[in-house]
């Protein structure tokens, strides 16, 4: 099991390498030189001179390759740099506003648990039957739906007509209930397709003909067989759409006005504040790799044919 | 699956079939089927409630709402239709150097796909956008760069399955050259798998197009869009819901139209992969 936690780290480790490139390179495409954007933005007046000092203090007049040394040895002490707009760090800023969107989106991924599980099950045990069709057309209907517009169907239900929730900010446990629904809705319809479609594949497994065979009670075959190994791949089913979940959150912070990171990244974009930008993007692909990585872990962990394939090769 | 089912099943794509076409008519001719100018402001007759003249009302600006969903569908479609063009060249490209040459290439495409995979997309796609500048290029940019590494990794596992087969080996022992291989043999029967794969994908792509826009990242106001027009409305929901209704109406109907001929095509042309496809 260690063996497997190692190497699937150290496979990670050139894949980040090649990330942080990656990052640090686009940034160079972007139009407009950032000596002038770092003036314009501190209210210095652009002349030759200052110019010049600003381009020598941000290490533009570097070669690329020491630029990107200089920058990744400060990123990886947490320096990102300062916001060109308010001259903060911009780690500190992007840690504050984290746990509005972590908040956010543990509760969702707690919904579509709650949710998908018993609904795919039920789905695929009733097969054909009404209860089927509902969940299948739920589903359906919850991969087609854009969050941003059921936010609002669910802000002109409980807000607009039965005055029910707050529209938007953060608060007590009623502020979060749209703001999560709404976020939760596509990978709870994504894991209910998926779940039913890997039950219905088991059911018709040779374990589980076995298990019949062997006289166990139809709750034990499927408790024990076809939803045991279901789960598995919806786990990481789930570590994967953990990326749309996170993606989703900008646009549902967007909605209601929940003071997140992703609602602090669009303003940025508006205002070009690339270190913020940049931070943000490196932030949330860091908790993404992570999340998959225990996914990943745990994977191996419940399934040992997953770790033990990897140590014969 | 019951007789029943099917039954149902064959209606429920006909009618997204005739849905999809509605959507894709809206686009290619909505200079010639909107009513009204999507562009002309009159203050006048602004936030109007549905009826002659303007079949579903006007907006805070007086435009035409009916007028500004067509031309959204034209926005829409068109930007998913350019997406899809960049993800297949690139990907294609991509798919068929690293697992038809193989070797070093398919170690170096390989790594690089991997990298782009690692970064959850909206995210990535939202950080090309700030990078690159608001604009409806540049999200068509931004989105085809962060789909087209899922495409080459399908891709190149096809071309890898598909190059040892006997008949490919035998186009090789006659001597056929390696581009007449690609293009006579491997490509057509891939080729068969990206229109699957892009059709089941327009939904998807529909859905991040219309999230970016809905940010202020896509096409720009006034131009009429439907992520857009949510947007624009956002603050009438009190007094004219009918506003943000509409356009989501039309991302849903098309998404879901455009979802529902995607997996009946797949399950008519492979149905082994019939899922975990998809995001």
């Amino acid at each position: 099991m260690l063996r497997y936690i190692a190497r699937r780290i150290g496979i990670l480790i050139p894949i980040l390498f090649l990330v942080s490139v990656l990052v640090f390179l686009m940034l160079r495409l972007a139009k407009g030189d950032p000596a002038m954007a770092y003036l314009r933005l501190s209210n210095i007046p652009p002349t030759a001179d200052a110019l010049e000092e600003a381009t020598r203090m941000l290490g533009l007049d570097l070669p690329l390759w020491e630029q990107y040394l200089r920058w990744a040895g400060r990123a990886l002490r947490g320096d990102f740099g300062l916001s060109w707009v308010t001259g903060q760090p911009v780690l500190g800023e992007i840690l504050y506003y984290l746990p509005a969107t972590l908040k956010l989106t543990g509760m969702s991924l707690l919904l579509t648990l709650v949710f998908s599980i018993p609904l795919g099950v039920l789905a695929a045990l009733r097969r054909d039957g009404w209860a089927d069709h509902l969940t299948r057309a739920f589903a359906f209907m919850g991969v087609s739906m854009p969050s941003f517009w059921f936010a609002y169907i669910l802000i002109f239900i409980f807000s607009v007509t039965l005055n029910l929730l707050p529209p938007m900010g953060m608060g007590g446990f009623a502020h979060i209930i749209m703001p999560a629904t709404s976020l939760a809705l596509m990978s709870t319809a994504i894991n209910i397709r998926f779940l039913r479609a890997n039950m219905l594949e088991n059911m018709h497994a040779r374990s589980v003909l076995y298990a019949r065979a062997r006289g166990l009670s139809e709750r034990r075959v499927i408790w024990g067989h076809v939803f045991r190994n279901s789960l598995v791949p919806v786990v990481t089913s789930i570590g994967m759409h953990l990326g749309e979940l996170i993606g989703g959150a900008v646009v549902v912070e967007m909605v209601f006005a929940w003071p997140g990171v992703g609602r602090y990244a669009v303003m940025a974009i508006f205002n070009r504040d690339f270190p913020i930008l940049q931070c943000f993007l490196l932030v949330m692909t860091a908790i993404f790799v992570l999340c998959n990585l225990l996914v990943d872990i745990l994977y191996a962990w419940i399934d040992p044919r997953i770790r033990l394939q990897g140590d014969r090769t | 699956m019951s007789c029943e089912t099917a039954f149902w099943q064959r209606r429920m794509v006909i009618a997204a079939a005739f849905l999809a076409a509605v959507v894709l008519g809206g686009a290619l001719f909505a200079p010639l089927i909107a009513p009204n100018d999507p562009l002309a402001v009159d203050l006048t007759i602004r936030l109007s409630p549905p009826g002659p003249g303007h079949w579903l009302g006007t907006d805070h600006l007086g435009r035409d709402v009916l007028s500004r969903l067509i031309w959204g569908a034209r926005a829409s479609l068109g930007s998913v239709a350019a997406i899809l063009c960049l993800v297949v060249l690139i990907s294609t490209a991509v798919g068929c150097l690293a697992g038809y040459v193989g070797g070093k290439a398919d170690a170096v495409l390989m790594r690089i796909c991997d990298v782009f995979l690692t970064f959850p997309t909206f995210i990535l796609a939202m950080f090309m956008v700030g990078i690159l500048g608001t604009g409806m290029v540049n999200v068509i940019i931004a989105i085809a760069m962060t789909h087209w590494a899922w495409y080459a990794r399908i891709i190149r596992s096809l071309v890898l399955s598909l190059r040892n087969r006997k008949y490919v080996l035998a186009a090789r022992v006659t001597g056929s050259s390696r581009t007449r291989i690609l293009g006579r043999h491997i490509l057509p029967p891939v080729s068969a798998q990206l229109v699957v794969l892009a059709t089941l994908d327009i939904g998807h792509m529909m859905l991040h197009v219309a999230g970016l826009s809905f940010l202020g990242l896509g096409v720009q106001p006034p131009s009429p869009e439907w992520g857009v027009m949510i947007n624009d409305a956002r603050q009438y929901i009190w007094e004219h819901p009918r506003l943000i209704m509409l356009p989501g109406l039309m991302i849903f109907v098309s998404v879901m139209a455009f979802n529902l001929l995607g997996d009946a095509l797949r399950d008519r042309l492979d149905p082994h992969v019939s899922k975990g496809m998809g995001a």
